[in-house]
């Protein structure tokens, strides 16, 4: 019996040994990638992860963060809050990760914050654009896209100023994001004096929309707008079009993928489909070789793919400037600038981009978009 | 008014969708007592199979589409009627005698692994097919007009037909009898020489392929579906099946025809975020009203 507890114990020795050896020949700085890579919005998921790999791999053969190699860890919150907060609270304890990358969708982010911020650990999501993302005051919470009120404007602003209409419809998922979105676009539109002549919400994971498009026709409507993701916009657009509307359709970043066309069945539905985005994040000088080198490894930095890298590089450069503390780093963003591959980004006191940068792209009848001038 | 005649082509369409998924619940309901929450998960499995198929057919250089559907249809109910059947012969024949808990608990099981399999097999992603057919028929009303797509034509004529040879087959073949004699009474039914194992096959087989019609109807008009879309829209015939009388079939064809309707004038008439609580108050009242659905027999106690 003592026998084996000697056994063990020297074991253990050696074991703990082999470990602290392992430790001091490669040290490694944790650092968390979230977002869904399960269910209908895995496509944006993957963006999230090719964007944060490459990050990670282009600094740690340019030789670390302070001499420590960037280890990632996939984290999957299939855009569903609970799971959200149950991989953060797996990415603080067991993987003792010091800083995140995410999440996806505003209503993962936000619970998934709080574990992060009693945690002390840094988060930059690169998609999330909810206003409570950053409006409840974490210190450690920082976006490198924009915030839907300014996504709100600029599509409100195009539809009355560029379009002239008159007679606005705003359907909504009834998610974080797209509500918040649709909302906001309302409320500016509302102060130039239009009321929208619908406002309805519509169930996430349904594919028949029929029912309220026959709605919007019923009102005359010769704009949609609709808060909410692909997948949903997809069968919209489609069956709007199917029951003869000729009304122009309208999204967020939430439609910001190849996917779009594939759900919504074929490129002539989404002809004429505009959407509010960040401006060409490919077209930013600083970031020319980083797309070069997504192209050579055949994959083509569309939609967050860009974001996801410039949150690692602002996480990077943040633990660099401060001995790899999160909580100073944070501190130190909100003061100091960082260059990235989307320009040189300046954050406020809350978190968010100084400057937004939405613009509105159009689709076209080969399923691509390109920015409206 | 041409509003509403839209709306009422709009829940046509969809309640005779909910009509064929809601026969599978029905019937397995019927002959052995037990909700088979796996049949959701049956039509999203016809829904990746359609898929497959049409994308075979057209790598075969098949571009009519006449061709393209009666093909989808015939392999599509062949392999999903397979599923069906394996669903049956694992999940819950094993489980004939035990407490009808332990059915229901297999029944739910089996629903994860479906979802788990495709979603493992065929990936997490959306997926869509591309337009088959397009174009649609327009009437004009005064200032208004309803359109349907051609496609929507299809989906209703296909719905009706295959309800109506389901209820020919129930109702005058031999089959059908055996069906009915093992629902009423399953012991009087085997001792008067009725497989009844079999008979319980052939249910869930049927039950099966009038989803995979679902699913081919479906996915072609919508052309998008992913690995949970069985969950709504399986709930949505299960409770058409139940406001219909369970176990009755009429019943869930009548169930999922008026869901659809409701559903359709209630969102576009009053307000599609209340949508779906509609649907479940209408499921409520008519429950307390008639507590055997609307067509149901209720419930002798047997002394």
């Amino acid at each position: 019996m003592s026998h084996t507890i000697i056994k063990k114990s020297l074991l253990s020795i050696a074991v703990s040994g082999a470990i602290a050896v392992s430790s001091f020949a490669q040290a490694e700085l944790v650092i968390g990638v979230a977002g869904p890579h399960t269910g209908a919005y895995a496509a944006f998921g993957e963006q999230l992860w090719r964007g944060a790999a490459k990050a990670a791999e282009d600094i740690n053969s340019a030789g670390g963060v302070n001499g420590e190699m960037i280890k990632l860890i996939k984290a999957d919150d299939a855009c569903e809050p609970k799971q959200a907060v149950s991989i953060a609270n797996r990415l603080v304890d067991s993987d003792g990760a010091v800083a995140v990358v995410g999440h996806f969708c505003s209503s993962s982010t936000i619970p998934a914050s709080e574990i992060y911020a009693d945690a002390g650990v840094l988060m930059v999501t690169p998609a999330s654009t909810n206003p409570t993302v950053t409006d409840r005051g974490l210190e450690n919470v920082f976006r490198v896209c924009g915030r839907d009120d300014q996504q709100g404007d600029v599509a409100a602003s195009y539809i009355v100023g560029e379009l002239g209409a008159k007679r606005v419809a705003i359907l909504h998922d009834k998610d974080t994001y797209g509500k918040g979105l649709a909302d906001a676009t309302k409320k500016t539109l509302n102060s130039y004096g239009v009321e929208e002549v619908l406002y309805e919400g519509l169930t996430r994971g349904e594919k028949d929309f029929n029912a309220v498009i026959t709605k919007i026709r019923s009102v005359d409507a010769d704009v949609v707008y609709f808060g909410g993701l692909h997948s949903e916009a997809g069968p919209l657009v489609r069956q709007l079009r199917e029951q003869g509307s000729t009304a122009i359709f309208i999204s967020g970043d939430g439609i910001v993928s190849d996917e779009f066309v594939s759900v919504a069945g074929s490129p002539e539905y989404v002809d004429g489909v505009l959407m509010t985005f960040g401006a060409d994040p490919t077209a930013y000088p600083a970031g020319k070789a980083v797309v070069e080198g997504f192209r050579a490894n055949g994959w083509e930095p569309e939609g967050y793919t860009l974001y996801s890298y410039t949150a690692m590089q602002v996480i990077v450069e943040a633990l660099k400037q401060n001995d790899l503390d999160p909580i100073k780093g944070a501190e130190w963003l909100k003061s100091n600038s960082v260059s990235t591959a989307m320009g040189v980004k300046d954050f406020d006191s809350k978190g968010d981009l100084q400057v937004s940068d939405y613009v509105m792209y159009e689709w076209d009848n080969k399923g691509k978009y390109a920015q409206v001038n | 008014m041409d509003i509403v005649l839209q709306q009422l082509v709009n829940g046509l369409t969809l309640g005779s969708v909910y009509g064929l998924i809601a026969i599978g619940y029905t019937m397995v309901y019927g002959i052995i007592g037990m909700i088979n929450f796996a049949h959701g998960d049956v039509y999203m499995v016809s829904a990746y199979i359609t898929a497959i198929v049409v994308a075979l057919l057209s790598y075969f250089g098949i571009e009519s589409f006449p061709i393209i559907i009666v093909g989808t249809l015939f392999i599509t109910i062949a392999i999903t009627g397979a599923y069906g059947w394996a669903i049956e012969q694992i999940a819950y024949r094993p489980l004939r005698n035990s407490s009808r808990l332990a059915a229901l608990i297999s029944a739910i099981g089996m629903s994860l692994i479906l979802q788990n399999y495709v979603q493992i097999s065929q990936g997490a992603r959306q997926q869509g097919i591309p337009n088959l057919l397009s174009g649609a028929v327009r009437f004009d009303i005064g200032d208004g007009f309803v359109q349907i797509t051609y496609m929507k034509l299809i989906i209703l004529l296909v719905a009706f037909i295959s309800m109506g040879v389901l209820t020919y087959i129930i109702q005058k073949t031999k089959l059908g009898r055996m069906c009915r004699a093992t629902q009423q009474d399953p012991k009087m039914a085997s001792i008067l020489g009725i497989n009844t194992d079999r008979i319980i096959s052939i249910v869930f087989v049927i039950g099966a392929s009038m989803a995979a019609v679902a699913g081919v109807l479906i996915t072609m008009d919508y052309g998008a579906f992913d690995f949970y879309v069985g969950f709504i829209i399986g709930i949505k015939a299960f409770t058409a099946a139940v406001l219909g009388g369970i176990g009755s079939l009429p019943g869930a064809m009548l169930g999922g025809l008026i869901l659809g309707i409701s559903e359709s004038l209630f969102a576009g008439l009053i307000s599609s975020d209340y949508k779906d609580v509609f649907s479940f108050s209408l499921l409520v009242i008519i429950l307390i009203v008639r507590p055997s659905g609307l067509l149901g027999k209720p419930e002798v106690e047997k002394v």
